[in-house]
């Protein structure tokens, strides 16, 4: 599973809480109804009415959502202590040669604010954003140049075999860390807190990341989280068996364009990211609160231990770095779509539970 | 008053005997007429006027026939030749012209939005003329074809695609002006559309007309040999016909077969003269003109490729990759280089057709703006791999020594190249045709006159029978 579930819209709250009122007394009952509803949904077609009522549905993927967190805990906090010692993947980057001496980093230049090209910012329409900020800092502390920098534009369900290939030293890319991707790829600790969130037009009477998406179709990325969690919960029952998920696409961004062209009804996507998309068209908003919540990192090979512990070393000074780290970055680029206060964003303390 | 009363009675006697023995005749079957003339034709054929009568009929007979086919084969070829040099020649390049409009108006719309920042009156003009061009185009192709043919259903589905596809980069200009990423995310999917449906139905619309361009050829150039056996027939029989006169009276000369002999001989002697011209004129407008055509397109869709692939290696910024055996290259730039391979091979070709110096020089010109442009794209990838994407960008994009020039100087080459290639194949092809002109009717009022002449040559002889 993607992430820890927190609040979910007013109807799965009220469901969550009957369930655990329930208490102990219930359990037994319960797993033997989940057992029966695991039989159920495996082998009965999911058929076009079937709803998600009743409590057995959101119980089951309670228990699944647990069961994951079992195999692998907190994905965010497995990462290395910080470190600002030079390790073989540094010397590496450090030894590259005149004009070769860059960071190669994978980014995104369709987010909106995160990292995209401005075309009116000027002649050249450089990348800019909140990712592309901290791209800089990264490169500044190890090559002592913040443009020493080669942008590699990758799509979202490139990121990980860009990493492994060797074709980019490190991807900052609204990347969400977690437990499948930890498998692949290494994490620094996290630089932002988000939640998948609902984006529809204002008209739509879709609420939330709750039954109103039943028969609509729901637009998500290739690869992206918002996919894999909508794929889970509609196997689990959480999400209504006719919602259409089957539109992918290789950027969140254009997941807008279908929505507008009326080829979807709804988008799920990171919430910064669809507070990025509300910006750019008055008609649509976001619905509902965040239904998980997610922590984006820098992914970087599995390998390069010295490097994630000084992402992690260089994450500290940027958040601590009032005047011109990661609170005046906010500042620049998100306050006017996420809200002046930033505390909804800033993720925990980070804990580095991973040693080797 | 005696002979009163028998009068009455004499008719009455005779009138059921001789309506008697009719009564038993009548169970016997009818003789069909067919039967009848071939009894006729038998009791004629013993007699020398009779005979005389059937050699004429014949005669007559085999001039007209001879008179009516070449009408017919050569109508048919002049017709297709005609569709050759109006019809389905001028198609096929308007498909052509469909192809490298729609690629055009998509690089260009692709080129305004690298440069970042807004696009240049230059790129906005360079991408409604071409949209235009399609549009004109097609409506062209579409008067021009059968209402339920393939290709009919191929220009249909352009037609559907065009608005939608301009619809997509209206708005991709408007977000970009506002300074929204959603207007890049919409070039991408207007890119999407052309690449995965538009361009390959131009492409198959191209092939279409081009296979119907064939048929036409195949239509006019095979020989009409039906017509050739009657016309050698009927010579044969006219002098067949006045050898047999010449033994029979010793005279020499008859001056109606004469002249029969001598239309039917114009005839056969115009139709294999006339066609034969034709056929090599419209081989010729085939060899030098459509092949080179042909060729000339196909260079002309492989450098428009080629600058597409050239500037989403640019868009997508090393995004996607592709393996070859155990190398790995970007996957655009590996498109582009296969496509400039191409490019080359089909400017050798072009060149090898050429046949005259002015059909050449654009030629060598193209191929040494391909040069220069192969040159600068290597030296444009370096700065990319080098992490210098505005240097790289500039060297592709930029107004001076950029790639963009190059590939500006061999499509305006190729223009060139093309004109004088279709004026080529005009005159030949425009000279087959005219080769072919009154043949059919000429034949037709030959054949009649030479068809009359044996019927009066033979009358003449019939006459000192009388």
């Amino acid at each position: 599973m993607n992430g820890t579930r927190v609040k979910g819209g007013a109807t799965m709250r009220a469901r969550r809480l009957r369930a655990s009122l329930k208490g102990w007394g219930g359990v037994a009952a319960m797993a033997v109804v989940c057992a029966l509803v695991a039989v159920f949904a495996l082998y009965v077609p999911l058929s076009g009415t079937r709803t998600v009522d009743g409590q057995s549905v959101a119980q089951s993927a309670r228990v699944k959502a647990e069961k994951a967190e079992e195999d692998c805990e907190a994905p965010e906090k497995q990462t290395l202590s910080p470190s600002s010692a030079d390790g073989d993947t540094i010397q590496k980057i450090k030894n590259r040669q005149g004009d070769m001496r860059k960071l190669i980093v994978g980014v995104d230049q369709n987010s909106y604010r995160w990292g995209y090209r401005n075309p009116n910012s000027g002649k050249t329409a450089e990348l800019e954003g909140f990712d592309i900020d901290l791209v800089h800092r990264i490169a500044e502390d190890i090559l002592g140049d913040p443009r020493a920098v080669q942008f590699k534009a990758i799509p979202t369900d490139q990121r990980i075999p860009a990493i492994q290939d060797g074709r980019v030293d490190m991807v900052v890319r609204t990347m969400t860390i977690n437990c499948e991707r930890i498998d692949d790829v290494a994490f620094s600790a996290p630089y932002f807190k988000t939640g998948q969130q609902v984006l529809a037009p204002k008209s739509s009477p879709i609420k939330g990341y709750d039954d109103t998406l039943a028969g609509k179709r729901i637009c998500t990325a290739t690869g992206s989280t918002a996919y894999s969690t909508l794929k889970a919960d509609q196997k689990a029952g959480e999400l209504p068996a006719t919602a259409d998920i089957s539109k992918t696409v290789p950027n969140q961004l254009d997941c807008l364009v279908r929505l507008q062209l009326g080829e979807v009804d709804a988008v799920v996507t990171d919430g910064a990211l669809a507070a990025s998309q509300a910006a750019q068209d008055p008609t649509v908003e976001l619905k509902g609160d965040a239904f998980t919540a997610e922590y984006y990192g820098v992914a970087m090979k599995k390998s390069a231990n010295d490097l994630v512990r000084r992402v992690n070393q260089i994450l500290v000074d940027y958040r601590k770095d009032t005047a011109n780290g990661w609170q005046a970055s906010y500042g620049k680029w998100l306050s006017a779509t996420l809200g002046k206060i930033s505390e909804k964003s800033e993720p925990p303390a980070p804990q580095y539970l991973r040693t080797t | 008053m005696p002979t009163l009363p028998a009068v009455p009675a004499q008719p009455a006697p005779p009138a059921p005997p001789a309506q008697a023995p009719r009564g038993p005749a009548e169970p016997q079957p009818r003789r069909t007429a067919f039967a009848e003339g071939l009894d006729q034709l038998r009791a004629a054929a013993t007699t020398e006027p009779g005979r005389l009568r059937i050699i004429g009929a014949l005669l007559a007979l085999l001039v007209v026939a001879f008179g009516a086919v070449t009408a017919w084969q050569m109508t048919d070829r002049a017709a297709a030749a005609d569709d050759v040099l109006t019809r389905s020649q001028p198609l096929s390049s308007d498909a052509a012209d469909i192809y490298r409009s729609l690629a055009d108006a998509n690089t260009a719309a692709s080129s305004g939005f690298l440069a970042g920042g807004q696009e240049s009156a230059a790129s906005r003009d360079r991408y409604e003329k071409d949209i235009r061009t399609a549009a004109e185009k097609l409506v062209n192709a579409a008067a021009n074809s059968d209402p339920d043919s393939p290709s009919a259903a191929t220009i249909a589905k352009l037609n559907r695609l065009l608005p939608e596809y301009k619809g997509l980069v209206e708005r991709a200009r408007t977000y970009n002006r506002q300074g929204f990423p959603v207007g890049g995310a919409y070039l991408r999917y207007a890119n999407e559309k052309m690449q995965e449906e538009m361009l390959p139905a131009a492409e198959d619309l191209y092939k279409k007309e081009n296979q119907r361009l064939s048929a036409d050829y195949g239509d006019a150039t095979p020989y009409p040999w039906a017509a050739i056996a009657l016309g050698i027939a009927a010579l044969a029989a006219l002098a067949w016909a006045q050898h047999r006169n010449y033994q029979r009276t010793n005279r020499v000369l008859n001056h109606g077969l004469v002249a029969a002999t001598a239309t039917a001989t114009v005839v056969l002697l115009w139709l294999v003269v006339g066609h034969s011209v034709a056929r090599a004129g419209l081989n010729d407008s085939y060899d030098h003109g459509v092949r080179s055509l042909n060729v000339l397109h196909d260079a002309r869709i492989a450098s428009l490729k080629a600058r597409g692939n050239e500037n989403l290696t640019l868009v997508a910024r090393g995004a996607e990759t592709k393996k070859v055996g155990e190398e790995t290259y970007d996957a655009y730039d590996y498109d582009f280089r296969t496509d400039i391979d191409a490019l080359g091979k089909y400017l050798a070709a072009a060149g090898e057709l050429a046949d005259d110096a002015s059909g050449e020089s654009p030629v060598t010109a193209a191929v040494g703006n391909m040069t220069e442009w192969k040159k600068r794209h290597t030296a444009a990838r370096d700065q990319d791999e080098k992490g210098n994407y505005q240097e790289a960008l500039k060297r592709v994009i930029g107004s001076e020594n950029a790639t963009g020039e190059c590939f500006d100087s061999v499509d305006e080459n190729l223009r060139t190249a093309l004109a004088h290639e279709e004026t080529e194949f005009k005159r030949a092809a425009g000279d087959g045709r005219d080769a072919l002109t009154g043949l059919s009717a000429g034949a037709a009022v030959l054949a009649v006159l030479g068809a009359a002449g044996a019927v009066l040559g033979i009358g003449r002889r019939l006459s000192e029978y009388r």
